[in-house]
């Protein structure tokens, strides 16, 4: 958990000829309005500070232009950064050669894209050995190695096919298959199933969560949807308007958003699904024949002490009792927070 | 107001000078150099000679096996190969297989000149808007001028022969060819590009295994157009001496031989067919992969 794998210091972007300039007046306080009106730039990342750790899934999200897109794409340079620092394994990204660069991309970092961007022209099994046959492997270990992660995301028999002939969920197969494939420690996924109906969207959740518990690869996505974040994410960044807003594990947002902004975002999502019972507990302890690990969702808990008809049940952490749970006190965490009527949310 | 009456015009005597410098300076750059850009395009002219006595001796029925075996290699398709049969035949069996062999051997050295320079061209033009914003008024120029414009400064250069005829179709013809390539390759998905460089593709690895593949229906289309150009300037070549097909039909223009000049015309429509229908199948084949449907 404290091994951090990629670490983002003071990063700023802003679009425009002048962009150097701007930074300090970003500094002194101007905002994404005030810049824009003001100076005729558009500020795409303000002091953006992310410490991602090794071998977990990093979510960022944020609404569409909030600056999660431009900001994964610093990650790999695709997009330059106005200042600001990234470390890849302590190592500067910025300080890359072209050539140290194409070979961070080419060995280090890979990529699945929102609309899945696939060689119209290859078949299947060359489209996931792309990244290899830009390394220079040779062609049979390339397809003897593409076969393998065909195999491993559900498209064997379509290997010869070419994209079109493949439905949505099937091409992204296919990207996660072709980012895999190079072996890269870390995988950017940008938006990847955005694009998917949500049955194939929960699908590929669970392919790339299975993928994970074998693979442990430092996985950063980037989405908008918090049912998906939330189901997928060992830690959460939330993005506004190019500025970082909160960051914490899913538990931490749901259960203390910083403000009216995130509070918004959580108030619709299945709280029973992201806490656990240790999230609700109380010291003490029952007498209740009941107990939970504290990992246990409420969503699973609170059928189960419906069912053995008890109010009262106990936590356990490696088989010592730490805390009691009610059932009161589960539905009370489940419920809607508070409306706050009145206050003003915006989201610009 | 003598100033709206008459517009403000050089005058006679400050045009002639113009027009005489111009002229002079021409006439004794090209007596200078004229033999020098001769011998450059010397080779240039042995291998046309060479290519279009091999079509012209070659037996007929070869050369109509081999005709159609191009048309069914590049179509995959026998009304098409069967048409190219009949075609040629056609021709030869009307008197006009020499000077078919003459207009198809300059046609393909044209095209494939055309190629060889337009698909490079092009490519530099779609990576710098600079260079774009340069090279289109040219083409511009190459397209809309008069072609008996341009024949002066060539003829005067380089005579009349086979040589300056070729230069005249490669200017007229060159200009699809290197706007669809450009075109083409600025078209590619940014997408599928930007995936590319997320790998780590050079510049090389982006150009040939993503921009070419994806721009290449575009390509082809200038291909196409390019061969259809030329072919359309078979007979203006004829009056600097290109032996084809444009020969007779220039005869007959001047005789008024209605038919010598409808046969020999309709021949250099039979060869148009062919050449559109034949690059435009193959095109199409290049582009299978778009057909969507499972399990095709």
């Amino acid at each position: 958990m404290s091994d951090i794998k990629v670490s983002i210091k003071n990063l700023y972007k802003i679009f425009g000829p002048d962009d150097k300039a701007m930074v300090q007046k970003v500094e002194e306080g101007a905002t994404k309005s005030s810049l824009q009106t003001e100076h005729k730039h558009v500020l795409g990342l303000s002091n953006v500070n992310i410490d991602i750790p090794a071998r977990r899934i990093q979510v960022i999200m944020g609404l569409s232009g909030s600056g999660k897109s431009t900001l994964i794409r610093h990650l790999n340079r695709l997009i330059e950064p106005t200042s600001g620092e990234i470390l890849v394994d302590g190592e500067d990204v910025l300080a890359m050669s072209v050539k140290e660069l194409r070979n961070f991309r080419r060995n280090k970092m890979s990529m699945v894209f929102q609309k899945f961007a696939l060689l119209p022209h290859r078949t299947v099994i060359d489209n996931v050995g792309y990244g290899l046959k830009i390394k220079g492997t040779a062609k049979d270990e390339m397809h003897e190695r593409s076969q393998k992660w065909i195999d491993r995301v559900g498209l064997s028999g379509f290997e010869h096919n070419y994209p079109a002939q493949l439905s949505g969920g099937m091409q992204q197969r296919v990207g996660l298959a072709r980012a895999l494939a190079t072996d890269a420690e870390i995988l950017l996924m940008d938006e990847a199933f955005s694009a998917l109906d949500p049955l194939i969207r929960n699908d590929m959740q669970d392919i790339l969560l299975d993928l994970q518990e074998e693979l442990h690869k430092t996985i950063i996505f980037i989405t908008h949807d918090l049912d998906e974040a939330l189901n997928i994410g060992d830690n959460i960044v939330i993005l506004r308007d190019g500025a970082v807003i909160q960051q914490g594990s899913p538990q931490e947002i749901v259960l203390d958003p910083v403000d009216d902004y995130v509070r918004d975002f959580i108030k619709d999502i299945n709280r029973g699904r992201v806490l656990d019972v240790s999230a609700v507990m109380e010291p003490g302890s029952s007498d209740a024949g009941l107990d939970f690990a504290a990992t246990v969702l409420l969503e699973d808990a609170m059928p189960a002490m419906v069912k053995a008809d008890v109010t009262r049940a106990k936590v356990v952490r490696e088989g010592e009792v730490i805390g009691e749970v009610t059932l009161a006190a589960m539905i009370r965490a489940i419920g809607r927070p508070e409306s706050h009527e009145g206050e003003q949310v915006t989201y610009r | 107001m003598e100033l709206f009456d008459e517009f403000p015009s050089l005058g006679r005597a400050g045009l002639r000078d113009m027009k005489k410098g111009i002229d002079f300076a021409f006439r004794d750059f090209s007596r200078a150099n004229g033999e020098a850009i001769e011998s450059f395009f010397d080779p240039l002219m042995f291998f046309m000679v060479w290519f279009e006595n091999l079509l012209i001796e070659a037996p007929w029925p070869l050369m109509i096996l081999i005709f159609a075996s191009l048309a069914w290699l590049g179509a995959r398709s026998i009304p098409i190969a069967i048409g190219t049969i009949v075609s040629f035949f056609a021709i030869g069996w009307f008197g006009m297989w020499e000077d078919t062999m003459a207009t198809v051997a300059i046609i393909s050295v044209a095209t494939f000149l055309c190629i060889g320079l337009g698909i490079p061209l092009g490519i530099l033009m779609s990576r710098s808007n600079r260079l774009q914003a340069v090279i289109t008024p040219v083409l511009d120029v190459m397209q809309t001028i008069p072609s008996f414009v341009y024949l002066i400064p060539v003829v005067m250069l380089l005579g009349i022969g086979k040589v300056p005829g070729l230069i005249a179709v490669c200017i007229y013809a060159l200009p699809p060819i290197v706007r669809l390539t450009n075109l083409g390759i600025r078209l590619v998905d940014k997408d599928v590009l930007e995936a590319a460089a997320a790998f780590g593709s050079s510049y090389r690895q982006k150009l040939f295994d993503v921009q070419m593949p994806l721009a290449l229906p575009n390509i082809f289309a200038g291909v196409n157009q390019t061969i259809m150009m030329a072919l359309a300037m078979v007979v203006i070549a004829s009056m600097i001496g290109v032996k084809g097909l444009g020969v007779p039909v220039l005869r007959a223009v001047s005789n008024q031989y209605l038919a010598l000049g409808m046969m020999n015309g309709l021949a250099i429509v039979a060869l148009a067919v062919i050449f559109d229908r034949v690059s435009q199948a193959y095109g199409k084949r290049l582009q299978k992969h778009r057909q969507g449907g499972h399990g095709v």
